[in-house]
């Protein structure tokens, strides 16, 4: 084991090394790209034994992934934003192969405007995929959930593939102590791929992706995956636990900080809820009592822990970093469905949508999303949905649009 | 290529009576699509993954059953290619790694439509040349997109009527030159095909076999759905589309196109249009001699380059 200072980024590509990945499909994107670099250095040195191809599109890559692991060995690509959706049609397919393999993602909010910064929408995009889907707050946990993906995905009881996401910016290129396990430790927590019955070779014929005629037959398979999703969530906790055995670190499926005897919770996923931990730690000094409760698992969603963890709570501030036009956040709307006619279950739950395309939450605005939730417990009913902008941000906005407006004078005259 | 070709296809008798592919199969009586993949994999054998793209194939394999000997991948449309990249480097990796026999390796093949390989799956089939991928490509070019009724597809020749191209002109578009677009690669070999030409599809498909690296055939496929014609006329069209001169057999390998099938003397192009519901608006319910004297000078200008040893 060794301790060094690196960035998500390079996180994601140690956990790819350490997990072994024979094959790697790929294709460039900002924040992603140093994955694929790291691991292209590490294969021309001969560190790694790996072969690397960078296809002619992400939809050509997650296609290539797909096939590969089909044929028999383990598979790591890496994306994010208008690649993951430039992929998208075959992020819904791949995983009726029942050929497991991880993909990481590293968030960064959807175009129009472009924008290379991180929020959630894309990964969102990809939930109803069939891919598990692993939310990482530090480096440290991108390297360990990339391992912990492998083995979730390639589970007998699963046999699906695992998206791993980290925040562009905030996780993918901010470095942090990080312990690089040792191979050897790695092969005892991660056994070789078994790619099973599904694999292609001359002996033995395979039909993968094969046509069905009639909803009855469709809607076979479908729930086959679904039920196969739903497994990983008693799989996850079995995988977690031995992680913890092998190295130390305890991974569980939603991860809840001072939240045992909180009023309001923070409920959000990904690199803010550190930002989160900090802004509960200084109310908790100011004498409110206030907790966090992360998901670090959404594929297949604990909804039954999560009921849990939020049981008795007066409030829950869901913090959305994705915008569903029309709607509103997505994980509000998620949980809402999972707290719904369950006893005991929080009154409130307020939605807040912020943090979009690498916008900073900052401690104030959790501090006031905390006093919005208490406000709405004290009146007993929900407040309507906010989008975090604070006056600030907003003269500045009208600077641009001022400056827009001259242009566009200008260019009349 | 001055060298002599060496096959064990030299008459119709040495075709193989193997019948690889099973019957029973959801394709319109009489597809042209059909009667060439039935030939090719006879010669390809059943170590073959078919790796399919969108199209009227797709209906070969519908649970539980399936008509190949061998393996199948369905990807989609645009990425079959990619998907051929993936079986090919995960066979590569685990014979490296002596975790598969060298006999239980697969060719891998692509298998689309004329949709997929002259038009969305452009992008992917380049990667996948440019990367010397080692497969072979089989188009069964029907000149539309005849899975979904016969739309205008780019393989979709000048004139024809379709089910978006339904004026008095019929398609407005040139068929595209998908062999020219493969040579521009420098692949390993490109070829055309026809299911009629039985003896040349096997020579192509023998000499594809074993050559490495990329490999285009691309099968003209007479539709009976989709050009409107009678399905015992399939065989006749496709002897026709080739004695017209409307339809080239030829190769492309190591830098040189040459054409396996010289019509000696060629049957005028209206032989071919009028036995097919496609080209009717041609002569009915007045000739539409523009047209077709306009299809014949394209015909007539291709061999005269072909001649002059332009093409």
């Amino acid at each position: 084991m060794t301790r060094a200072l690196i960035t998500g980024n390079a996180a994601a590509a140690w956990g790819a090394r350490l997990a072994g990945a024979e094959y790697v499909p790929a294709f460039p994107i900002t924040p992603q790209t140093e994955i694929i670099e790291t691991l292209a250095g590490w294969i021309d040195a001969g560190e790694m034994e790996c072969r690397l191809v960078t296809l002619e599109s992400e939809h050509s890559m997650i296609t290539a992934a797909g096939a590969a692991a089909s044929t028999g060995v383990r598979v790591f690509s890496a994306t994010s934003s208008q690649g993951l959706l430039y992929a998208m049609e075959m992020i819904y397919a791949v995983p009726g192969y029942r050929a497991p393999f991880v993909l990481v993602n590293v968030s960064r909010g959807l175009q129009t405007p472009v924008t290379l910064e991180p929020d959630h929408n894309d990964v969102l995009a990809a939930r109803d995929s069939g891919f598990l889907q692993l939310h990482c707050a530090t480096c440290q946990e991108v390297l360990d959930s990339t391992l912990i993906a492998y083995r979730l995905a390639e589970d007998h009881r699963v046999r699906l593939p695992a998206l791993v996401n980290l925040d562009g910016f905030y996780l993918s290129f901010t470095r942090e102590p990080v312990e690089i396990p040792d191979r050897a430790a790695v092969d005892g927590f991660l056994p070789p791929y078994d790619p099973e019955t599904t694999r292609f070779h001359a002996g033995e014929p395979v039909s993968q992706g094969v046509v069905v005629l009639g909803g009855t037959y469709y809607s076979y398979f479908r729930y086959e995956q679904h039920l196969a999703a739903q497994r990983a969530l008693e799989v996850y906790d079995e995988v977690a636990v031995e992680f913890a055995q092998q190295f130390g670190r305890r991974y569980d499926a939603v991860e809840t900080y001072r939240s045992e005897d909180a009023e309001i919770v923070f409920f959000m996923i990904g690199s803010f809820s550190t930002k989160a931990k900090d802004a509960v730690d200084r109310l908790r000094e100011a004498g409110q009592a206030v907790g966090l409760v992360r998901p670090r698992l959404l594929r297949p969603y604990p909804a039954e822990t999560l009921r849990r963890a939020l049981e008795g709570k007066k409030g829950v501030a869901v913090i959305d970093q994705n915008l569903s036009m029309g709607m509103g956040g997505v994980l509000h709307g998620e949980l809402a469905g999972a707290l719904y006619g369950q006893a005991g279950m929080p009154p409130v739950l307020a939605s807040f949508i912020g943090g979009l395309g690498g916008r900073d939450i900052a401690a104030e605005e959790f501090y006031e999303m905390a006093a919005v939730t208490r406000m709405a417990c004290q009146e007993g009913s929900t407040p309507p949905p906010r989008l975090l902008y604070t006056a600030d941000e907003l003269r500045q906005m009208r600077k641009l649009q001022a400056v827009a407006h001259a242009e566009r004078m200008e260019g009349r005259k | 290529m001055s060298d002599e070709v060496i096959t064990v296809y030299k008459h119709m008798k040495d075709l193989p009576s193997s019948r690889l592919l099973g019957t029973g199969t959801p394709m319109c009586a009489g597809c042209g699509g059909l009667l060439a993949i039935h030939q090719a994999y006879d010669i390809l054998g059943e170590k073959t993954v078919f790796v399919n793209a969108a199209g009227c194939m797709t209906l070969l394999a519908v649970y539980p059953y399936t008509p190949f000997r061998g393996s199948w991948l369905y990807t989609s449309m645009a990425s079959a290619p990619a998907g051929a990249q993936g079986v090919r480097d995960a066979l590569d990796i685990q014979l490296a790694r002596g975790r598969i026999k060298a006999d239980e390796d697969l060719q891998v093949v692509v298998l689309s439509g004329d949709g997929a390989a002259y038009g969305m799956g452009l992008s992917s089939t380049s990667g996948a040349i440019e990367h010397g991928l080692d497969f072979i490509y089989l188009c069964y070019d029907n000149e539309g997109y005849a899975n979904t009724g016969q739309q205008s597809s780019p393989a979709t020749p000048h004139g024809a009527r379709t089910s978006t191209s339904t004026g008095a002109q019929g398609f407005g578009g040139h068929k595209k030159d998908l062999f020219a677009i493969w040579a521009a690669h420098r692949p390993a070999y490109v070829a055309t095909v026809i299911a009629t030409e039985p003896v040349d599809l096997a020579r192509k498909i023998e000499k594809a076999k074993g050559l490495k690296g990329s490999r285009l055939i691309i099968a003209l496929s007479p539709c009976p759905t989709g050009w409107d014609f009678d399905p015992q006329e399939t065989v006749e069209i496709g002897r026709l589309a080739v004695k017209t001169g409307m339809w080239a057999l030829k190769e492309y390998e190591n830098g040189k196109v040459t054409h396996t099938r010289v019509p000696p003397k060629r049957a005028p192009v209206e032989e071919y249009l009028e036995k097919q519901g496609r080209f009717a608006h041609l002569f009915q319910p007045r000739r539409n001699q523009a047209m077709l004297a306009e299809i014949q000078a394209r015909v007539d200008d291709y061999w005269a380059e072909v001649e002059a040893g332009n093409a």
